[in-house]
């Protein structure tokens, strides 16, 4: 059951196209990744949808309300994080948490919330003290906080530190099992990949691929590539005879097999057939890296 | 309501925990009062104000010194930058609305000027003798509407300006006006008739204080332009107020 739905969704900021034709579904309970190059219109279209701006065209439907005429019983089940957006400098941890905690109708425990995102010996420092890391983590409390059905996280983990980083993950893993919906706009191919359940890649205001995160990549860049040291030589036609193989290369006594769908197996069963053993074998599959820079030309900023 | 008070609370705190600013709005009009009140002469009846003392002639213009920092310097900053950091947005996805937020910080101006103001007549009253406001209604109309014109300003201010710093751009000069129309820079005998006469109207409306506050009834002409200005600004401020 779609819990949100967007259909040819049109933002403009004076005569500038923000969002030109976004549509999208997001399924309850899953994670759906939203990237794109800077300026793509990822923040425009999250910001519909929590009922932040109004469109200029399209629609826009989320838990089957309208964003704009429904925003008050939204307010309470959808929990945002906004790309940018502080704190007064002298409002402590716990303050923000339980005051933000009282807006709700069912709120999470703001002391848990605060151990679950690491901010346990931090809960009575004042905003202007924290770390950007620690006020991103404060961000992402304050959108929970609420125990909203759907979580729109914008730049979830930005300026986090690596670890820190698989903590969120975590977390919002956590999250997403205790039922949440959880949309998701990031930069960071690992996130998309090790989290999204779908992505979609929008660039200039449009989608430009909608799907998981493998479907995307063997979809855009099918292309694998195997290399090994074989242990006696082999004749390169065994393994070109492939229907999985579109070419064999050699660069020094190293074999290179580039092709698609199942290789590895392809090409190990034939090396099996000759006693062959393959040393240093590595398989190289496309990542979604790849898969963006093939939809947008662009590199993704990381 | 309820989160209206939650937010009011949590305002009410970080003011408090700001204690430099605290200590400027709510006793700086009064160190003043009480440094010229030091000076005897300053203590001593004299024809020049009607047989009253400077220090009495004078209180009126230092209630300015408070109503144009609170209204049109403070809140206008802490408007803007509640906008410019986003904390207006961030609200605006909650349940809670922003304008809670902005009526919170206008009680909490509402209260600093009236605490000073407190403050300032009662030091005045026992340290200097001068007397109560001898006209109370008058005064507490004059008042209130020098409040509500100055506070209406300074959100038209924060209306109108985008940035923390183009709010402070048109506070600063504001404020100056404010001050120096108000007599707080030169008192008002000092300055040319005319001057002291725009004075009159420009808020807070510092010649229908004097009035109220020495047994006069102040002038319906004076107490209108006030209620104009607050009607004027406060509409204009909810017409152009952004969120973000
Ligand atoms: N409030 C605004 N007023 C005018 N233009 C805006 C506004 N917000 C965004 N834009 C413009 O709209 C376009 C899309 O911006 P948006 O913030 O949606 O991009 P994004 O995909 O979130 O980018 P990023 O990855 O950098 O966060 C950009 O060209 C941006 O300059
Ligand atoms: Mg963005």
């Amino acid at each position: 059951m779609p819990v949100i739905e967007v259909t040819h969704l049109k933002k403009r900021y004076g005569d500038l196209v923000a969002v030109d034709d976004v549509s999208l579904t997001v399924e309850a309970g899953e994670i759906f990744g939203v990237l794109g190059p800077n300026g793509a219109g990822k923040t425009t279209t999250v910001e519909c949808v929590a009922g932040l701006r109004v469109p200029d065209g399209g629609g826009v439907s989320v838990l089957g309300l309208d964003p704009r005429r429904d925003a008050a019983q939204l307010r309470q089940r959808v929990g945002v994080q906004l790309q940018e957006s502080q704190l007064p400098d002298r409002l402590r941890v716990a303050e923000a948490l339980e005051l933000y905690a009282s807006f709700y109708r069912n709120p999470a425990d703001p002391a848990e919330l605060i151990d679950k995102l690491g901010l346990g010996d931090k809960r009575n420092t004042a905003y202007k003290k924290l770390s950007g890391g620690q006020k991103q983590r404060l961000s992402i409390a304050l959108a929970l906080v609420g125990n909203p059905e759907i979580a729109i996280l914008d730049e979830l983990t930005t300026g986090l530190d690596p670890q820190a980083r698989r903590d969120t993950w975590g977390l919002i893993e956590q999250v997403r099992d205790s039922g949440v919906t959880i949309v998701l706009v990031t930069h960071f191919m690992e996130e998309a990949e090790r989290l999204c359940d779908r992505v979609a890649v929008i660039d200039r205001g449009r989608v430009v691929a909608l799907d998981s995160p493998a479907g995307l990549v063997s979809a855009v860049a099918p292309e694998q590539r195997i290399r090994f040291r074989p242990s006696t030589p082999i004749d390169d036609r065994l393994l070109a005879d492939l229907p999985e193989v579109s070419a064999v290369q050699r660069t020094g006594s190293q074999v290179v097999v580039t092709g698609t769908g199942e290789l590895l197996h392809a090409v190990t069963s034939v090396l099996a057939r000759h006693q062959i053993v393959a040393a240093d074998l590595r398989l190289e599959q496309s990542t979604l890296d790849d898969a963006f820079v093939e939809l947008t030309g662009h590199r993704p900023a990381n | 309501m309820h989160a209206f008070r939650n937010i009011l609370r949590t305002e009410a705190r970080l003011y408090l925990r700001d204690l430099p600013t605290l200590l400027t709005t709510i006793g700086l009009p009064t160190l003043i009062l009480v440094v010229l009140g030091l000076v005897p002469s300053l203590r001593k009846p004299d024809p020049t104000f009607d047989g009253q003392t400077f220090v009495s002639y004078f209180a009126p213009s230092l209630l300015v010194v408070t109503l144009a920092m609170v209204g049109v310097n403070i809140l206008p900053a802490v408007l803007a930058t509640y906008r410019e950091r986003g904390v207006l947005r961030r609200l605006a996805t909650t349940p809670a609305h922003p304008a809670a937020l902005l009526a919170a910080q206008l009680v909490l101006a509402l209260a600093g000027i009236l605490a000073s103001a407190l403050l300032l007549i009662l030091v005045a009253r026992l340290a200097f003798g001068v007397p109560f406001p001898r006209h109370p209604l008058g005064f507490t109309l004059a008042f209130i509407l020098g409040t509500a014109a100055l506070l209406a300003l300074g959100l038209l201010v924060a209306a109108v300006a985008r940035t923390t710093k183009a709010a402070q751009a048109l506070a600063v000069p504001l404020f100056l006006v404010i001050m120096f129309f108000g007599g707080v820079y030169l008192p008002r005998f000092l300055l040319p008739d005319f001057v002291a006469r725009i004075g009159d109207y420009t808020p807070p409306g510092v010649q229908a204080l004097l009035d109220a506050w020495t047994g006069t009834p102040p002038q319906p002409l004076h107490l209108g332009i006030m209620a104009a200005i607050a009607v004027a600004a406060g509409a204009g401020a909810a017409k152009l107020f952004r969120w973000e």
